[in-house]
């Protein structure tokens, strides 16, 4: 049912500690020129960090709309404290837009609400996204970590559900009640000061060898490498995928939400938006292991003589 | 408390029941259950007879289905949760919903337990689970410290087990792809983590390096004890300044908080270690077992007997801790 339209783009929601006038400006600028249709937004990663956005989250979700963007409100992704507990009860009691579940507790209580669900949600077959639709899902990120073959078989088995990958960004590995981040700094979480602000595209962890590997973002690690399916993407609106995901780094994400909704429209060569698409984040080296069924650092380059982009 | 413990091989399993546990938890010999590395787990026949004899010692089994049914290959989870309920096991701990939902339907007289991978961290999570799956008992993760966990429980309608002993997962458990971003294989997806197939040493004049795939995990001076390179208990380079960056090659150990964990609400304590060979479990069993049942001093003596059989020999109180996070 989805395969007569052209996937739609989503822009996640932002994982990194971003000052409040950052963090705004960075959703004004993508209800002005992104081509994009969803925009999630939410503090995802430590609810420590809620009162950052706090202030701006009305002023971007008039903006967002106004601009014609649906507005998607993420959860937190780790819950352990009341607090946090009782903010998930208060968003999925009083919200009126729409809300992407990212743990287990948003997917309890949203049972029977129409909703999302992140990517950092467990879903690895087709019975559990059919679990999910039944009670309520509409839409699903599927996690970064599935293979080609993983996502395929979801999409065909759950024909009611709009799924979406994760298709650009430093992808989510890890999440801890630890902070990582704090303790690189001589913190720790309960006093941390926000030091993770002072990386607005997370820490770098390089090996002992000087390997660039992962990056702290408070509690949550993420790859060093960022996730880049571009000659993927016809392979994955040919399967049925409905949105394309794009996780915001600090770059210029207008510019990569245009490069790859020109993939998208076949206005632009995968090989030539992969060059350059390393000019607009230069930070990080490409990969796209994972969707190949490989290590998830690992670039698989383009096999052009395959259908549909698949290696 | 209920004493749960590992068997990683049916002779591992034995020690354990004579040892004194009030259930031993196992897995098939394949990718449905998070320890699925090579020479360790069960044939069907060598879990009949594991399930048997535990029976007749009064001892429970559970049986693990851990790991994330893999997207068109559903059957072969299917088909090990239908032979653990023929075979009679007393648990099914499972972490997938799929999974979930189809053993609440197909066999709803099964005990259901939700593992550690499930990562069901707080009330609204845990009574999601029992309302859609009739859980009957949660295993925590480990990111909630005692008190997280005295507040919980009385708002769930289900029991609650806890890890006290073993390795120790710095990441909430089924939410980490770190070891498949590194070598391709995951907790989830493979029931691996960092796994040997993919780790190496190699002598770089005085110095060992550890390697996991195709990156250093760590470097250890001659002289230095040198670990498995497990990726989250590796030392990395952060702004130039080698350290551990997770977790240091620690090992888990809150039996010293035995009470505290009693009068939080929880039901049973789980031993980490169905890697572990059967004297370990042997040792490790029947000291916990007796230090449930032994008086604040001598229960002390006992914990320290054990502390030389952990891993690098330090230990932590990892989350249950407020001051680790």
């Amino acid at each position: 049912m989805h395969h007569t339209t052209s996937p739609s783009l989503t822009i996640g929601p932002v994982y990194y500690l971003w000052d409040g006038p950052k963090w705004r400006d960075f959703h004004f600028r993508l209800a002005d020129e992104a081509p994009v249709e969803r925009v999630v937004i939410g503090e995802t990663v430590c609810s420590k960090r809620q009162h950052f956005i706090e202030p701006h989250i009305a002023e971007v979700i008039e903006r967002l709309e106004a601009a014609g963007k649906t507005v998607v409100l993420s959860t937190l992704s780790l819950v352990t404290l009341e607090r946090e507990s009782r903010q998930i009860r208060d968003l999925v009691a009083d919200s009126e837009h729409a809300i992407e579940a990212n743990d287990l507790s948003a997917l309890g209580l949203l049972n029977g609400k129409p909703h999302s669900i992140g990517p950092l949600v467990n879903v690895y077959n087709a019975p559990t996204a059919r679990l999910l639709a039944d009670r309520g899902a509409t839409s699903i990120c599927l996690p970064p970590e599935l293979p080609f073959t993983s996502v395929e078989n979801i999409v065909a088995g759950a024909p009611a559900i709009a799924f979406e990958v994760f298709a650009f960004g430093r992808m989510p590995l890890a999440i801890s009640a630890r902070c990582a981040h704090a303790r690189s700094k001589g913190k720790i979480k309960d006093n941390c000061q926000f030091v993770c602000g002072e990386d607005p595209d997370g820490l770098p962890v390089k090996t002992l060898d000087r390997q660039s590997f992962l990056a702290l973002n408070g509690v949550q690690t993420v790859s060093h490498t960022c996730q880049a399916l571009l000659g993927e993407l016809a392979g994955l609106a040919a399967c049925g995928i409905s949105g394309i995901r794009l996780s915001p780094q600090d770059c210029d994400m207008v510019a990569v939400a245009k490069l790859y909704r020109a993939v998208l429209d076949n206005a632009l060569d995968a090989d030539k938006a992969i060059t350059l698409l390393r000019e607009i984040y230069p930070t990080a080296a490409l990969s796209n292991g994972f969707h190949h069924a490989r290590e998830g650092a690992a670039w698989v380059a383009r096999a052009r003589d395959t259908a549909h982009g698949r290696a | 408390m209920e004493l749960i413990c590992p068997a990683g091989t049916p002779a591992a399993f034995r020690e354990a029941v004579d040892a004194g546990a009030d259930a031993v938890y196992c897995g098939f010999r394949d990718e449905t259950n998070a320890r699925n590395f090579p020479g360790l787990n069960f044939s069907r026949e060598e879990l009949r007879e594991a399930i048997a004899y535990a029976r007749r010692h009064g001892t429970q089994t559970f049986v693990a289905l851990n790991t994330f049914m893999r997207a068109g290959d559903e059957e072969i989870w299917y088909r090990a949760a239908a032979d653990a309920v023929a075979l009679k096991a007393d648990g099914l701990i499972l972490a997938d919903f799929g999974l979930m939902a189809h053993v609440a339907e197909r066999h709803p007289e099964q005990r259901l337990h939700v593992s550690v991978q499930a990562s069901a961290s707080n009330v609204d999570a845990i009574n999601f689970l029992v309302e859609a799956f009739h859980a009957k008992r949660v295993v925590l993760p480990r990111t909630l410290t005692i008190a997280d966990i005295a507040r919980i429980a009385p708002q769930i309608r289900c029991e609650i087990e806890v890890f006290v002993f073993g390795g120790l997962c710095v990441m909430a458990e089924g939410r980490c792809s770190l070891s498949s971003y590194a070598t391709g294989k995951s907790p989830n997806m493979n029931g691996v983590c960092s796994p040997a197939s993919h780790a190496r040493y190699r002598q770089e004049r005085t110095e060992l390096v550890s390697e996991l795939g195709d990156y250093t995990i760590n470097r250890f001076l001659a002289g230095e004890a040198a670990g498995y390179p497990t990726l989250c208990k590796g030392r990395f380079d952060i702004a130039d300044s080698p350290a551990y960056a997770f977790e240091d090659p620690v090992s888990l150990d809150v039996m010293g908080e035995i009470d505290a964990l009693s009068a939080a609400g929880v039901s049973a304590l789980k031993i980490e270690g169905r890697q572990r060979g059967k004297a370990y479990v042997a040792e490790v069993v029947s000291t916990l077992k007796k230090a449930l049942s032994a008086g604040p001093e001598q229960r002390t003596a006992l914990l320290m007997r054990l502390r030389g059989l952990s891993e690098g020999q330090k230990t932590t109180s990892g989350a249950y801790e407020k001051r680790w996070r």
